[in-house]
Formats: C-alpha cells, structure tokens, sequence
C-alpha cells in the first residue's frame, strides 16, 4: 500500500529530476542525463510501515551523494515531491553518505509505475513511505516541513528499527 | 464518533477483548472488540493489530474499522471485519482460533487520508472489491449516523453471490438509506437473474455506476492492490482528477 491515489504515468520524455537548494538554485536532470550518471546496484532490505519486510532487494539507481556533489547547500532538510503530488520528508543527512538512490530498475526490470517508476527514491534504512515513488525532486529546507504522508498521520523521521511508524511513536 | 483531525499524540498498544463475533460469509467474520479507552475515529481509518505468540514472536496487520463506536456490556467497542486470507499468518487466527474473552493488542485509530467527513457536501463514490467494502461500509453507516443527505454511490466487486459482506444490511440500507445506491460486480459466478455474465470491473461499469466527474465527486476505492490499481485508473481515464480519487491498497506492495 502506501499509495494514496491513482498511479501517475509520467513519460521518460518530459521526465526530470531537480535538486532546490534553499537559496532558490536549481539542478536539473533529463532522464538521459541521469542514466549517463554513474550507477549502483544496492542490494538492500526494505521495510513497509504496513508490518512486512522484502529482504535482499536489488536495486539500481543513481546515488544521492552523486547528485548532490556539485549542490551548495547549508540545508538541514529535505522535501522530496512526486510526480502526482505527494511529498514526504526527511533530514538531508540521510540522504548521504551512501545510503540513499534515485532508483529506476528493480530486480534487473525496469521499475513498474505502480512501484513508483519511472523512479523513485531509495532510503531502505527508513520505512517505505520516504522512498518516494515517482520521485520529481528535492527542496533542500533550512526547516523541517513535514510532507503529505506526515501530515496524514505517519512519523516524521520513521525509524523502522525503532518501529517509527506512526505521529508520536 | 469524534471529529477532527487524527492526533498527534503517541497512539498507544492497548489490549482489547472480543466480545462477538458474526459470520459474514463462509471465510469473513465481524469482530467486536471492547476498548475500554478509544479516543473515537473517522470513516475510513484502520487499526494495527498485534498478536504476540508464547515465545514471543509478534505479527501485526492492519485492518480497517466497520463503523461507528457501539456500546457494549463493559464500555466502547469497535468492529473489523476479517476475510481469511489462504495462508495467511494473522487472519485465519483471528477467524478460527481467537476466542471469546481473549485480549489482543491493537493501536488506533490510524490513517489520516482514506477518510471521509460527514461534513463534507460533495457526492460519494465508493468502489470496493472483496473485503475492500469494510471502510466503505463504515462510510455508509456514518452517513446514516449523522443524518448526512450527501448522495451516495456503492459499486462493489464480489467473486460469488456468498461472498457479499454484510449483504443484508446492504439490502436493507438501499431501501431505507435515501440517496444510497448499490451496484454489484461479479467476478466468478452472478446471482440468478442478473444481467449479464460474470466479469471483472471494467469501464463500462464504473461509467454506468458512478458519478461523472463534472459533478466533482469524491472517489473512494479500497480492495486488493490490483483491483484498485485497474479502477483508479479507469476513474482517471474517465477524467476524475487524481486529487478527487482515494485509494487503500490492502494487498502488499510498496
Ligand atoms: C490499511 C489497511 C486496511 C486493511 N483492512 C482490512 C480489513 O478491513 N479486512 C481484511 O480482511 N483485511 C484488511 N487488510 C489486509 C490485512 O492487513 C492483512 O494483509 C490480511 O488480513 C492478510 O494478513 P495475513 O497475516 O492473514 O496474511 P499474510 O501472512 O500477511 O500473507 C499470506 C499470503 O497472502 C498474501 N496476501 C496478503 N494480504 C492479502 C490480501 N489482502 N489479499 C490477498 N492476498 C494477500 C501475501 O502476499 C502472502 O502471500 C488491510 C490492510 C491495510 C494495509
């Protein structure tokens, strides 16, 4: 679950991926120009905030540490958006140091739309719902600004280790 | 029924007791729970319940609550309903052994965007397939409950005649309930004297049964994710905006 809406369907040829630093500048990416990026296969597990796990999932997508490298930014905090309007937040820290992807290919296939392609982010240390599908961008944040998903009522850091699934928890 | 927005306060475990259980259909049961301490919910929001086994290995799902709070011999309950899943670790326990007087831990109530107020003007749209009618069900039984002359419209997809959850009271509320319509889907196998042969939802029913979108309906559609992969997306072929359309997947994908 974790889908609140129809699936969008969003072409590879209007497709973007754009990073909003806090001072207004934006980088911006072509689907061409993300798969010319270097690319990783995370094998990684996953957590739903729906009480199952998928263990050894294979992945491949671009890291967050390659596309933030050349983004001047002093923020603390990051707003992915989607493709159909979702968003859901998350300290940019946990977007770095290797644990984080913009991901297009899941199991060796190209990933289904109603799994969040044509990509989605990848946090797999935190519950499902961070990895946003259908994934169009990040605002970096100087504040903290809980997303759709936090404002229905979910956590707003989602620690599946600390079972961090819910407002409060 | 309390109204407003889901709290922000922890939501605690809290242990529950079954006080009945109904038959629904030959593999769904109705549980009525007593929660000494429920601080009230919307149509449409769920509760997590966990099981903790002897050695304490613990599962936990999440499953939607039926309707309104109703009175029971020691306080406040809340009904599920619970179809058996083939296989399943947690529902064919709640069906076949879980027992009369015996505590279970739930959390509640949960979910802050599958919801509908009563508050709310605009026509209603429900879609469900199988146990997808329970929080479509509770949006039925909260309409009648706060007097609510929202139109309402139920389109609900079933395998066989037996597998109608709460048929009778669905009967009963078309008759009674003014401005409540309900429509079936067969999948497998249609009563005697339907028209038409049995068949998976496809467009034309969702166009024959629903509102069109100039009349800005809110959609409701709740079921395994397949099914509500296939409506959500004939809604959006039919020109709803994805906005007006909300779903609840019950089946296990991210
Ligand atoms: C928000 C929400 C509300 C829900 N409300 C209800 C409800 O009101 N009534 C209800 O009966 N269920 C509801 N569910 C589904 C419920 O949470 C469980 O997934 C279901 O009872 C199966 O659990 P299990 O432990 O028996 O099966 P599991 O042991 O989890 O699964 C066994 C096998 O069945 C498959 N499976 C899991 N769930 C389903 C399914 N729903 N349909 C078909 N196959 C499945 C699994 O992939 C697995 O192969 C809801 C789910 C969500 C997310």
């Amino acid at each position: 679950m974790l889908s609140a809406g129809p699936t969008p369907r969003v072409s590879l040829d209007t497709w973007e991926f754009v990073i909003a630093a806090e001072n207004g500048t934006e980088h911006r990416w072509s689907w061409q120009e993300l798969m010319a990026l270097p690319q990783e296969t995370p094998m990684v597990d996953i957590h739903c905030v729906t009480h199952w796990s998928k263990l050894g999932t294979t992945w491949q997508g671009v890291s967050l540490d390659t596309l933030l490298d050349g983004v001047d930014t002093g923020a603390h905090f990051a707003l992915a958006h989607s493709y159909g309007g979702y968003t859901t937040n998350l300290p940019l820290d946990d977007l770095r140091g290797g644990r984080a992807w913009v991901a297009h290919t899941f199991d060796g296939a190209p990933l289904a739309p109603e799994h969040g392609g044509p990509a989605r982010l990848l946090v797999p240390h935190l519950y499902f719902w961070k990895s946003a599908k259908w994934v169009r961008g990040i605002r970096l944040k100087t504040m903290d600004e809980p997303g759709f998903w936090e404002t229905a009522g979910y956590h707003d850091y989602g620690d599946p280790w600390r079972e961090q699934r819910y407002q409060g928890d | 029924m309390a109204t407003g927005t889901p709290a922000r306060a922890p939501i605690r475990w809290q242990v529950a007791r079954l006080v009945e259980r109904r038959v629904e259909t030959p593999s769904a049961q109705t549980l009525v729970l007593e929660v000494p301490d429920w601080p009230g919910h919307l149509p449409g929001q769920h509760v997590d319940v966990r099981l903790t086994a002897p050695d304490g290995y613990q599962a936990a799902r999440s499953y939607s609550i039926a309707g309104p709070v109703v009175d029971g011999p020691g306080g406040p309950c809340i009904e599920v309903t619970v179809q058996r899943v083939h296989d399943g670790e947690v529902s064919p326990y709640l069906i076949d052994v879980y027992g009369a007087g015996e505590p279970v831990e739930i959390r509640g109530p949960l979910g802050g965007w599958f919801i509908w107020r009563p508050e709310e003007t605009a026509p209603v749209q429900l879609v469900g397939g199988g146990s997808g009618i329970v929080p479509l069900m509770a949006m039925i039984r909260a309409r009648r409950a706060t007097g609510s002359k929202v139109p309402f419209r139920l389109l609900y997809s079933v395998r066989t005649p037996d597998d109608v959850i709460y048929g009778d009271e669905l009967r009963r509320r078309a008759r009674d309930d003014f401005g409540l319509d309900v429509a079936y889907v067969y999948t497998r196998e249609a009563p005697e004297g339907w028209r038409g042969e049995p068949h998976r939802i496809g467009l034309a029913d969702v166009n024959t049964h629903g509102w069109p979108p100039d009349l800005e309906p809110l959609t409701y559609v709740c079921g395994p994710t397949g099914f509500v992969e296939t409506v959500a997306d004939l809604l959006v072929g039919l020109g709803h905006p994805s906005r007006r359309v909300k779903t609840e997947r019950f089946g296990p994908t991210g």
